[in-house]
């Protein structure tokens, strides 16, 4: 077990190594292959341990690697620890993480940054592995930033494009934000609990319920709310929630497959796992549940309204994926830590799917991201048709498919919250399901079907381009020259490199649901990796309702979400198939409101002024007056102006400051000397 | 090799090596100069080994004792030892040296000789500080460092050198006149100019006030805190690379290690009432100075400002310490707290020295160290680009990195000392990243800026070695700090003791 452990952890971390230093040497195929191997071994691995922990019942344990440090009486460990919790996120990380990795050999092929591109996601994979089978506060802290490290690297992966180099350090700073309280709430936790592994920090979770904390003067918290409201913070950061989710949508700067396997399936849902993982914590403490429910169902409705109004394919799942983590968080926030859970895994897929199939078409289209540019496209990608299709409809919860099982539960689990937010978080998320299938929709109909508007794109795309991404496109350009040829021809299939991981990603997209659904609704999967509090019954009442995912299905077909998606796709229907001219004179009559959603509600705008500016005004004003003219300025200048004066009054030497001053200090000293010497020495 | 005086053959092999090199280096060929800086550095790293291998983890009293009368009309003698405070400054010394001669190599013409026999002796002195155990060798070794900086600044430096040089040597050397006289205080009051015995010594609590403040007028210069810091940009923009690399990496630690061998064990109860004091100042420097970082246009003044803020958390860890056993009631938090400041100190030997460098390596190319002259770096110096995004990374506190292990541990302690002095510490995640990586984003990444740049050349062997030995140590301590903590651990466990029990008479 523990030998596997390792291979698991350090496989991925020697495929980075070797691809990232000795790339040249390597070669790009034995760069794609090392890592390949590398995050295949941890693949295999994983599933076995899965197999044996989640279905044979391995009891969970807890391994430590090696001693980080000794501090005082506490130990800092690296170590790992393994419940059913962990098997399956590992599963999940491996799995997306190797279909990635096979796509890659795809759609990088003409990259002169292949090797390095392969480094990124191995040692991402290395890193996401670290934060789930951590069994410390430490190591999680460790992967979180980590995996934030790479996201970065990706992010600004063609890093002459200026837009690319701005996405990536906004995101780091954001992410920093939430790294800001998440490091708190690690400071006030260990100064309570006196120790940062888990399973003693929990056992410990009963006694620190009854204590409060003096936060501002006059006033004091419950502990637990301090602390879980800190955490949560720095899931609002990894997980893109509001108002700290303005880096995801322009991290799809990166390439696509990194914003598949970084940006939808994996690490954005880091903050979900590690709320989940907390889930002791948080039972004590319903105020910050509560602000947890709000704050996902904002995230969930609101991020969804404003992937209607987008045209970039990438950004579109963007927006997507900022709505669903939001429905991930809602049920955090209503307790049903395995519903979320449950969604961030089928999410996983089906997202991932999404991801890959628009990267796909964007390879075809010779990297036309935007999709009113597109359509038809059905009849010469039939592979990444059927397979979005799947995705979409995953995705919007069609019963049957994978997204169903997840997203039925969170709204029901939301439903029988009894905490006082729940009744706005479920109008919210049940809302959102009418939206999701319409942005859903409306896309995937704008990309595959209808009328074919790539005779456009083929001949204005170059100047499109050059216009639109002055700086950018030098480096696109460059990395993509050999699409250049060849350009005028239809839209051809992807490679099977790109297709397989696009069918093994849709297998799961559509039967994970349906055959963990028991598992985690009803029979308590997860066992005592999450702890619910009595009070808090909606995950109860959820398995007394769940009896097989036939009867699930059944009931599914006439239940409201249902028939909202059904409605949201219809509309979709109408709107951009049937009546095409309708939605341009919609976007007239309510200018509005497209506007605030085109503006993404001004986030961007408020940060650049109040924070971007802030800062530099600050930073400006303290060096400027602060440091030149104050310190430097009145004090030091000043002080020596004063000496220079009182030596330039005594004349004891004609030139040299260096001699005023030197001269006027060593007086000083022999003065003190004197005093001392006759003072104190006798 | 335990029969050896280690320490003293660590003194005084760069200095009399140095002073050799001075004499016989004006006739001899530039390339046998520079090897045989080399090899006198190297040979005191090579001594400096049996230091750390034969070292007791288990005692916090003295190792490698050497005592000699010097100057018996004075009671002044010539007594050396290190415990494990002074061990890893120790060894960053002799470590860093290494690297700054190498640094060197083909970067100092003019004079050549001068240069590495300055940075010798220089290494023997600040080797001398950190060993010293009488308090005037100590002071002696204290006010002779500044010579062969403030000549290595004014000689080698930009075009404000001597400006710079003589705010550098006025405003170190105003603050050390003051220790002095507290020196000469307490050898009339105790009798004796062993530290050890002054460590010992009762005083009164007005006395300690007038002695604390003397000290911190030396050692906060030195740090350098919050508000006597403005010497160091311009000393750091008008050094030469290797003068701001032994400034950053080690001159700035004899500050910290000034108020951890004299103000903290001397005077307990004057660090206890000036601690609030020094609380707000270390946050102070975290803050401010981390704003004042973002908008600098010059990237070594940037740097320099990056390296006042990281000292911060130094001085911070130092000093929350009354407030954690006072909130506590337990030695846990302020044990924490000192060894993150400790740690911090050896780390940001490491990345800052990286990181000037790294400067270095452009400065030597392009002559300038406007940002704006930069951009794109990375297309034309990829494998530079790599290593300098580890530092820079690691300046961030990037788990894994060096400069993760003591900004941890001093964030961890000071929730102890109080909620808001997290808080304010923990700015650092944010403001750090934002002016470190905004400066990375504006001279490395993007499309090439200017014909300058597109000339360049990637580093060379001899610039890779040094950057790969510093990246090494920066991932070695950042993955496994167990080493470095557990030389300090017994001697800091017995400095808080020392430090929470009163000496008032």
């Amino acid at each position: 077990m523990q030998t596997a452990i390792l291979v698991i952890v350090l496989a991925p971390l020697l495929g980075a190594i070797v691809a990232g230093l000795f790339g040249r040497q390597v070669g790009r195929a034995g760069a794609h292959w090392i890592t390949i191997l590398g995050v295949g071994a941890s693949f295999v691995l994983s599933a076995w341990m899965f197999y044996g922990v989640a279905l044979k019942g391995v009891e969970p344990f807890e391994w430590s690697l090696y001693r980080w440090a000794t501090v005082g009486t506490l130990d800092l460990e690296v170590g790992f620890l393994i419940d059913k919790l962990t098997v399956t996120m590992m599963a999940v990380v491996t799995f997306v993480s190797l279909m990635v990795h096979i796509y890659t050999i795809g759609y990088m092929q003409d990259d002169p940054g292949y090797q390095r591109f392969f480094a990124y996601i191995a040692l991402f994979t290395f890193s996401m592995l670290m934060l789930v089978m951590s069994n410390n506060f430490m190591q999680l802290y460790f992967g979180w930033e980590a995996v934030g490290l790479v996201s970065y690297l990706l992010i600004g992966f063609w890093y002459t494009r200026p837009t690319a180099i701005y996405a990536n350090l906004k995101a780091f700073l954001v992410n920093r934000v939430g790294d800001f309280g998440f490091l708190l709430g690690i400071a006030v936790l260990l100064m309570y609990a006196g120790s940062l592994n888990y399973q003693d920090v929990f056992a410990d979770a009963q006694e620190l319920a009854g204590q409060r904390i003096g936060i501002i003067a006059g006033q004091e918290w419950m502990l637990p709310t301090v602390i879980c409201l800190l955490l949560f913070v720095g899931a609002m950061g990894k997980s893109a929630q509001m108002p700290l989710h303005v880096w995801l949508p322009d991290s799809m700067e990166g390439p696509t497959p990194i914003s598949a396997l970084i940006h939808a399936a994996t690490m954005v849902t880091a903050g979900i796992f590690m709320v989940a993982r907390m889930s002791p914590l948080f039972e004590h403490s319903d105020t910050a549940l509560n602000v947890v429910l709000v704050v996902g169902a904002l995230t969930a409705f609101l991020m969804g309204l404003v992937g209607l109004v987008q045209n970039d394919i990438k950004r579109v799942v963007a927006y997507s994926t900022l709505s669903q983590l939001g429905y991930m968080t809602v049920a955090l926030g209503a307790s049903a830590y395995s519903v979320a859970i449950f969604h961030l895994m089928t999410h996983a897929f089906f997202k991932a799917l999404l991801f890959l199939g628009a990267g796909s078409v964007i390879i075809a289209l010779h990297h036309e991201q935007d999709i009113r540019r597109m359509g038809g496209l059905r009849r010469y990608m039939p592979i990444t048709w059927i397979t979005s299709l799947v995705g979409s409809l995953a995705l919007i919860g069609f019963p049957g498919m994978s997204g169903f099982y997840s997203k039925d539960a969170i709204i029901e689990a939301v439903h029988n919250s009894t905490l006082p937010a729940a009744h706005w978080a479920y109008l919210a998320v049940l809302s959102g399901v009418f939206v999701t299938a319409l942005y859903s929709f409306r896309m995937f109909f704008l990309v595959f079907h209808g009328k074919s508007r790539l005779e456009s794109h083929v001949t204005h795309d170059h100047q499109a381009r050059g216009a639109g991404h002055a700086g950018g496109a030098l480096g696109h350009g460059e990395s993509h020259a050999g699409h250049e040829h060849g350009h005028a021809g239809p839209p051809r299939e992807s490679p099977a490199v790109v297709t397989v991981p696009l069918i093994l990603l849709a297998i799961p997209s559509i039967l994970a649901g349906a055959i963990a659904a028991r598992a985690i609704l009803k029979d308590g999967f997860f066992g005592g990796s999450i702890i619910v509090h009595a009070d808090h019954g909606a995950a109860r009442v959820l398995a007394e309702e769940f009896h097989d995912w036939q009867a699930a299905v059944i009931h599914g077909l006439t239940a409201t979400p249902t028939l909202l998606a059904a409605a949201g796709l219809a509309t979709a229907w109408v709107l951009y198939l049937l009546w095409p001219s309708v939605p341009a004179v919609l976007a007239r009559v309510f200018a509005w409101p497209r506007l605030v959603l085109e503006r993404k509600y001004g986030f961007d705008e408020l940060n650049e002024f109040l924070f971007g500016g802030g800062a530099r005004g600050t930073g400006d004003l303290l060096s400027r007056v602060g440091d030149a003219v104050v310190i430097d300025g009145v004090g030091v200048n000043g002080t020596a102006r004063l000496v220079g004066w009182i030596s330039g009054k005594l004349r004891w030497l004609q030139s040299g400051y260096l001699y005023h001053y030197a001269f006027a200090m060593i007086i000083g000293v022999l003065v003190l000397l004197g005093y001392f010497v006759h003072g104190v020495g006798r | 090799m335990s029969n050896l005086p280690l320490l003293s053959i660590c003194i005084w092999l760069p200095i009399v090596g140095g002073l050799w090199v001075l004499f016989a280096g004006a006739r001899a060929p530039a390339l046998a100069v520079k090897k045989e800086s080399l090899i006198i550095s190297a040979a005191t790293l090579l001594f400096s080994i049996p230091l750390y291998t034969g070292f007791d983890l288990s005692t916090a009293e003295m190792q490698f004792v050497e005592r000699l009368p010097w100057i018996p009309v004075f009671d002044m003698t010539y007594h050396l030892g290190i415990d494990g405070i002074a061990l890893p400054l120790i060894l960053l010394t002799t470590f860093t040296t290494v690297l700054v001669v190498l640094a060197g190599w083909e970067v100092v013409q003019d004079r050549a000789y001068q240069y590495f026999a300055a940075f010798l002796i220089l290494e023997g002195l600040m080797l001398g500080v950190f060993a010293a155990l009488d308090a005037i060798l100590f002071y002696v070794f204290w006010e002779a460092m500044l010579i062969p900086m403030f000549i290595i600044i004014g000689v080698w430096g930009g075009k404000r050198r001597v400006y710079a040089a003589l705010k550098f040597f006025l405003y170190t050397f105003l603050g050390s006149v003051f220790m002095l006289v507290g020196l000469l205080y307490l050898y009339f009051k105790g009798g004796s100019f062993e530290i050890l015995d002054m460590h010992r010594l009762p005083l009164a609590l007005d006395a300690q006030k007038w002695l604390f403040v003397a000290f911190f007028l030396a050692f906060a210069v030195k740090v350098p805190m919050w508000p006597v810091h403005t010497w160091l940009p311009d000393a750091h923009v008008e050094a030469p690379t290797g003068g701001s690399v032994i400034l950053a990496a080690i001159m700035l630690k004899v500050g910290g290690y000034g108020f951890l061998r004299f103000s903290l064990p001397i005077l307990p109860d004057g660090s206890y009432y000036f601690e609030g004091v020094m609380v707000a100042l270390s946050l102070i420097a975290i803050v401010y100075i981390s704003f004042v970082a973002l908008v600098q246009r010059d990237m070594k003044r940037l740097i320099a400002y990056s390296s006042i803020s990281h000292m911060g958390f130094v001085t911070l860890g130092l000093f929350m310490v009354f407030r954690i056993m006072q909130h506590s009631g337990s030695a846990e938090g302020a044990i924490m707290g000192m060894t993150g400041g400790m740690v911090q100190m050896i780390s940001h030997g490491f990345i800052s020295g990286a990181l000037f460098l790294c400067v270095g390596v452009l400065y030597d190319r392009m002559h300038s160290r406007e940002i704006a002259d930069y951009g794109g770096v990375v297309n034309t110096m990829p494998k530079f680009a790599s290593l300098m995004m580890l530092f820079v990374m690691a300046n961030c506190g990037l788990p894994a990195t060096s400069g993760f292990v003591g900004e941890f541990l001093v964030i961890l302690a000071s929730a102890k000392a109080g909620f808001w002095i997290a808080f304010l510490a923990a700015t650092i995640l944010v403001l750090g990243a934002a002016y470190t990586l905004w400066l990375y984003k504006r001279v490395i990444f993007g499309p090439v800026a200017n014909d300058a740049v597109a000339a360049l050349r990637d580093i060379g062997r001899r610039e890779q070695v040094i950057l790969i030995a510093l990246a090494v140590a920066v991932l070695l301590f950042g993955v496994w700090p167990a080493p470095l903590i557990d030389v300090m651990r017994t001697s800091i466990e017995n400095l808080v003791l020392n430090v929470v029990t009163s000496k008032l008479p």
